[in-house]
């Protein structure tokens, strides 16, 4: 317990589900990115996932939504410590993109349109946790919030869920991101409070 | 790996009224390891019976030395229905200790040995973070030059007035100046109105310039600028943003 501050009453406390540490719920659904926001024609626009062999897998906007379907609804955990529950998002999980897939990579770095880049160990992309989400609240993703496809991995904070993401590399080695080299933690796990390095 | 960002004990040391709904609180922080301007920390408050809620602020100076060490700023606004900044505003002793963490955030940062022209555009409170630049800019003795465009809702709602009227004045190559979104001053030129392409360009530098434009307020506000900017033909890799989401 930390020091107590004289008079701090805090919210009521809240019978809900337990949030992770050090968050707190909106209503709202705010925006973290570093730069302006890229607008990506969905003429052009295509998903690539890389392998360590260079081998190169890619699907254009009508293959992506080709194929398989899933609508997760999820609770969602920022690490500037808004949480936001129950979303309601539709896009392909990537145990679909991965399938087939031949690869003895252990880590991935998604990348942007626009310059991001994020890293999570391949195994968290996998086993139904993790989608490319086009669709939010039952309408087309805005570009602010990542649109037209975002990385959607909602167990960990959520700058690991990559905005207008362009493609995933799989490597061997393990590739820090745009804010894990920023300060922040390399993995995420917002149950763990893994918000910055060394936490 | 670097060490662990832990929780350090921050005593109130002053507190300085800066609107009706804004206070820039300076807290004394003996082992205080420094920050560049443009960062932010955590501010940690726990009730008697152990429940904690956390909130980030950005650093509203320089820091500075005190009896005690050394002094940081944060200017919190207050969030309508918000649980930690009405705390910190309307109940927060002075003399008392809170928790921090940080400094936090190593993007949104400027470096006072950059020498490239700098755009600032705040809008609302969002203009804390870069006052921090301005201010740290004077402290180093940079001459990189500034321009800083501050968009608000009305004059009695403008974070550090005075010193800005101050700063325009004397600090050598820093150019201030103001969109109201709601209420003009007496004597202003034109009617109030969101930001929009020609504030920016009559007030921003010329996109071969190759300036660092730093833009952080409201999301909305925050997509407008960063857009116009890079509709100038701005660089999206030198427009670094910032946008404040509900931190009550």
């Amino acid at each position: 317990m930390g020091i107590v501050s004289p008079g701090f009453q805090g919210r009521p406390r809240s019978a809900e589900p337990a949030l992770p540490p050090g968050q707190y719920l909106t209503e709202d659904f705010p925006v973290l990115s570093a730069g302006p926001t890229p607008k990506v024609p969905l003429e052009t626009w295509e998903f690539v996932i890389s392998t360590e062999t260079d081998a190169e897998f890619r699907w254009s906007w009508d293959e992506l939504m080709a194929l398989p379907q899933e609508t997760p609804t999820m609770d969602i955990h920022c690490v500037t410590r808004w949480s936001k529950r129950d979303t309601d998002w539709q896009g392909v999980s990537l145990d679909v993109l991965l399938d087939g897939i031949d690869t003895a990579a252990h880590y991935a770095q998604a990348h942007s349109y626009g310059g991001y880049t994020t890293n999570l160990p391949l195994a968290d992309l996998r086993g139904g946790r993790a989608w490319v989400a086009h669709t939010y609240d039952g309408g087309p993703l805005p570009a602010e919030h990542g649109g037209p496809a975002r990385l959607l991995v909602p167990h960990l904070y959520f700058w690991k869920s990559a905005k207008w993401v362009r493609g995933i590399r799989l490597t061997t080695t393990d590739q820090p991101g745009f804010w894990e080299t920023a300060g922040y933690h390399d993995y995420g796990d917002p149950w763990r409070e893994q918000r910055y390095q060394g936490d | 790996m670097t060490a662990p960002l832990r929780w350090r004990v921050a005593r109130l040391v002053q507190r300085r009224v800066e609107t009706p709904t804004a206070q820039t609180l300076v807290l004394e922080v003996p082992d205080w390891p420094g920050h560049l301007p443009g960062q932010h920390v955590d501010v940690r408050l726990t009730a008697e019976d152990g429940y904690q809620a956390a909130r980030s602020y950005s650093l509203a100076a320089p820091v500075a030395d005190g009896p005690g060490g050394a002094r940081i700023e944060l200017t919190v606004q207050r969030v309508p229905d918000g649980e930690v900044s009405p705390y910190l505003i309307d109940v927060y002793p002075e003399g008392e200790p809170v928790e921090v963490r940080g400094p936090v955030g190593g993007w949104f940062v400027w470096r006072p040995e950059e020498i490239a022209p700098v755009l600032l555009v705040g809008g609302g409170s969002g203009v804390v973070p870069l006052m921090a630049m301005v201010r740290a800019r004077r402290a180093a003795g940079s001459r990189a030059p500034f321009r800083l465009l501050y968009s608000v809702r009305t004059p009695a709602d403008v974070l550090y007035a005075d010193e800005l009227r101050r700063r325009a004045r004397d600090d050598f190559g820093l150019d201030v100046a103001y969109v109201y979104t709601r209420e003009a001053p007496e004597g202003w030129r034109g009617e109030p109105h969101r930001i929009g392409l020609a504030d920016v360009n009559s007030h921003g530098w010329p996109p071969d310039l190759e300036p660092l434009c730093y833009v952080c307020g409201p999301t909305g506000f925050v997509e407008t600028v960063a857009d116009l900017l890079v509709g100038l033909g701005h660089q999206t890799r030198r427009v670094k943003t910032e946008r404040f989401g509900p931190t009550g």
